[in-house]
């Protein structure tokens, strides 16, 4: 495949360059939806598709409107604060329960280590429409059942902030677990030992030794449930309020309802922050190969 | 060191105990302690996320609202058989009368309307319209007839001590049920106090029942009821409202009387839970199994394009020397970080009738400028942009399986004499299927659940049966009914989920490649 052999016949010729051609189609299938809404953005006009200016590349087609309407308007100032408070937080609580209990499955005799990874992965697993149901019904509820009666609570959940960063925390957990367990796979076990044996505590034994080794692997846990957080739209709908309406939701409402270009100038961002992140995450999963010794090459 | 002694408790650590329960110990501290760290892990995802599923489980068959907000009625109904063809008797009308005016107090009878109108179309009007009459019922004429005969029944005080009272309330069955009834209410409703204010009609209603039936009781002063004209309950309602003479209101009203029930259920696979049994609905309210099909029809199109496509873009990465692959790679890897909105955005952009790829056609002159193509707001769109959207987690797990197979196979059939396609036929595919079935499951999955994609471009042909459960949980707040479709397309999903981990494994989940 990777190159054609000098003996190859016609047929054979013809077959390797259309199979390249079909690739690269597929390929701008893949892409240019998300590149052809990178200039649309910077439309002058209030249209969806390339003005006859913009064609002809005159500047005039060209402007910044749609981006001054996102850094003014106070909906999308909102939303965008909205955003930042809720993802980071709900990432926090993520990463910091789910690297804990990472390393607590990573040792040898857990009983029902099975069991428990499924209930840790299923907020993965369950469709978002039926946990956004789910959590709507439960965090409506102003009580916490427990076996022993209703615990009364003088609030409910839905409509607050507390409830969105609880439920996107939920929904970010399954990530933590995954690429931290992962890393912890190539973690050597002997190093923990050594730290003990030359008297550090459990605690500096984590934070001196482990933490820097599984860092790699917490970081990019924390990237997928920060990303979760903030491209998540269904629940924040159902459980959240206006209040606390994010990037996601103000994209889906203006979407359904009265469609504005400034939407595209806000996907413009959001895929250079994605594009940030890629790399962020390549570069980790390069350090952490290259630190295990096994280096892509 | 005695020869009775076991093998084990012959080894000892320093301090003289046997190895084995040294070890014991330590292998029990070693639990207890990764169970410590994986505690509030497991506490924070049993509260946030397994106990809101139980819920919307639960909610599927909870049918609490009936029981209790119209208990006499249910009570009284038992008696009634739905076959007579025939409204209830006085009793049932008289039960329902003190149900309604405490319901309609606490305003929780339009609710109960709402609830039984799932069933049958019309009761939420009859429970709204009635609601507003019931306060106005001509039995305020009993209220006269006591307090006229006798001034300690105008008493609030004198009502209070009688039902304090062991013996009133022994004699007095209907009127001590009405009356504490109704003393709640007083208290939560209006945080008034039952001793100071006069006791609603249906207290008195109740009480000329208790008369009627030939319970009297030695505190209270005698009356005699029996001369009085009696007002007839059930016209009172059937006044209100004519449907009160239907019986199979109170037909649907007795069989949804339960706890628990399967009705959500069954609307759900468009049957019906009647008097007469299980039947199926209706011809034009048979929405679901049809919404169940395009589901499944649909998700089984986008698996099959992401198959197409992925195929070939996961060959070609696999056989690429590394280098190049990688750079390839990211082409696969930005979609699948690029936000799920920014993606779903550009396509209704670009599929729109004045959009871009219309545009292009009618430019190039494939398409009339008068006839652009329909391609969203339809099942077109939902496939088109879908397929997009899913097609990474075709990628990936095919790209996986692919780097597993080892080139020297196919290198062997073809110096064995076979074409390029037999080898690749008969040796690289048989081998690559484990990768289409992780990736078909993987993206079957994600799609039969999708909601905010369908939603925005799927019109009304493209959805599924989650934008359905989402309508009746936001617009036409049939709780019970989206909690049974969303417990249909839970066990669907585990179903499938259970197949992933029999052929894969979940551990092997792979994120981001």
């Amino acid at each position: 495949m990777s190159a054609l052999p000098p003996y190859a016949s016609t047929g054979q010729r013809a077959w390797f360059y259309s199979y390249r051609v079909i690739c690269g189609l597929i390929f701008f299938f893949l892409i240019a939806p998300i590149l052809v809404i990178i200039p649309l953005s910077f439309n002058a006009q209030d249209f969806f598709t390339f003005t006859p200016e913009m064609l002809r590349l005159d500047p005039e087609g060209y402007s910044l409107k749609h981006y001054q309407d996102f850094l003014t308007n106070s909906d999308w100032q909102l939303a965008l604060s909205n955003s930042l408070k809720i993802a980071p937080i709900a990432t926090l609580i993520s990463v910091s329960l789910g690297t804990l209990a990472a390393i607590g499955l990573s040792q040898s005799h857990v009983p029902g280590r099975r069991a428990i990874m499924a209930i840790m992965i299923s907020p993965m697993i369950v469709p978002l429409i039926i946990s956004a149901t789910g959590m709507y019904f439960f965090y409506s509820n102003p009580y916490i059942p427990t076996p022993f009666g209703k615990v009364y609570l003088p609030f409910t959940l839905t409509g607050t902030y507390a409830g969105v960063v609880l439920a996107h925390a939920a929904l970010g957990i399954p990530f933590v677990i995954i690429t931290v367990t992962a890393t912890l796979v190539g973690f050597d076990k002997s190093l923990t030992r050594a730290s003990a044996m030359m008297g550090a505590n459990p605690v500096t034994t984590f934070f001196r030794v482990q933490m820097p080794l599984i860092l790699p692997g917490v970081i990019s846990g924390g990237l997928f449930a920060f990303i979760t957080s903030f491209d998540e739209v269904v629940v924040v709908l159902f459980v959240g309020s206006a209040q606390q309406k994010t990037l996601p939701w103000q994209m889906f409402t203006g979407l359904r309802e009265q469609i504005s270009p400034t939407i595209l100038a806000v996907a413009t961002i959001l895929v250079f922050i994605s594009i940030c992140l890629l790399t962020t995450l390549e570069i980790l999963r390069r350090r952490s190969e290259r630190l295990r010794g096994m280096s892509p090459g | 060191m005695t020869d009775q002694t076991s093998g084990a408790d012959l080894l000892t650590t320093a301090d003289g105990k046997s190895l084995k329960s040294s070890l014991n110990r330590a292998l029990r501290r070693q639990k207890i302690r990764a169970l410590m760290l994986i505690a509030p892990l497991l506490l924070f995802i049993l509260i946030s996320f397994i106990a809101p599923i139980f819920d919307m489980l639960l909610r599927s068959v909870e049918n609490q609202i009936v029981p209790d907000t119209i208990p006499r009625t249910i009570e009284a109904l038992e008696e009634w058989d739905a076959d007579t063809g025939e409204a209830p008797s006085e009793e049932v009308f008289a039960a329902f009368y003190t149900d309604l005016a405490i319901a309609e107090e606490y305003k929780t009878h339009t609710r109960l309307g709402s609830r039984l109108n799932y069933e049958k179309t019309g009761i939420s009007s009859m429970f709204r319209s009635t609601g507003r009459r019931v306060g106005r019922f001509d039995t305020d004429a009993y209220t006269d007839g006591f307090t006229d005969a006798d001034a300690a029944f105008a008493d609030p005080a004198q009502w209070a001590a009688w039902m304090a009272d062991d013996a009133v309330r022994a004699s007095l069955p209907l009127t001590t049920d009405a009356y504490d009834a109704w003393a709640l209410l007083t208290v939560e409703e209006n945080n008034d106090i039952p001793a100071e204010e006069d006791p609603a009609d249906f207290v008195y209603t109740a009480l000329y029942r208790d008369l009627m039936n030939g319970n009297t009781a030695a505190a209270m002063p005698a009356v005699d009821v029996s001369a009085w004209e009696p007002v007839v309950i059930s016209e009172q309602f059937i006044d209100a409202n004519d449907g009160w003479a239907d019986p199979e209101v109170w037909a649907t009203i007795k069989t949804y009387g339960g706890t628990y029930t399967s009705g959500y259920f069954l609307n759900s696979v468009d049957l019906q839970l009647t008097p007469d049994g299980v039947e199926t609905r209706p011809e034009d309210e048979r929405i679901y199994i049809t919404l169940f099909i395009r589901t499944i029809v649909l998700s089984i199109l986008i698996t099959g394009s992401c198959i197409l496509l992925g195929y070939p873009i996961a060959y070609l990465l696999a056989n690429l020397p590394l280098r190049s692959a990688n750079v390839l790679m990211i082409l696969v890897l930005l979609p699948f970080w690029t936000s799920l909105l920014v993606r779903t955005s550009a396509w209704k952009v670009l599929l729109q009738n004045q959009g871009v790829i219309n545009d292009i056609l009618v430019w190039i002159g494939i398409v009339a400028d008068d006839n652009r193509l329909e391609l969203i707001n339809n099942a077109t769109g939902t496939i088109i942009a879908m397929t997009h959207i899913l097609l990474p987690f075709m990628i990936l797990p095919l790209y996986s399986v692919m780097k597993t197979i080892n080139p020297s196979y196919v290198r062997a059939a073809k110096s064995m004499g076979a074409t390029d396609w037999t080898a690749f036929w008969r040796v690289y595919f048989p081998n690559s299927i484990p990768g289409i079935g992780a990736g078909s499951i993987l993206v079957f999955i994600l799609a039969i659940g999708y909601y905010i994609t369908p939603e925005l471009v799927g019109g009304t042909k493209g959805v599924f049966i989650s934008n359905r459960i989402a309508y009746h949980i936001s617009s036409s707040l049939n709780w019970g009914l989206a909690a049974a479709l969303g417990s249909i397309l839970l066990v669907l999903v585990l179903a499938l989920y259970w197949l992933y981990d029999r052929l894969v494994g979940i551990d092997n989940v792979k994120l981001g490649g």
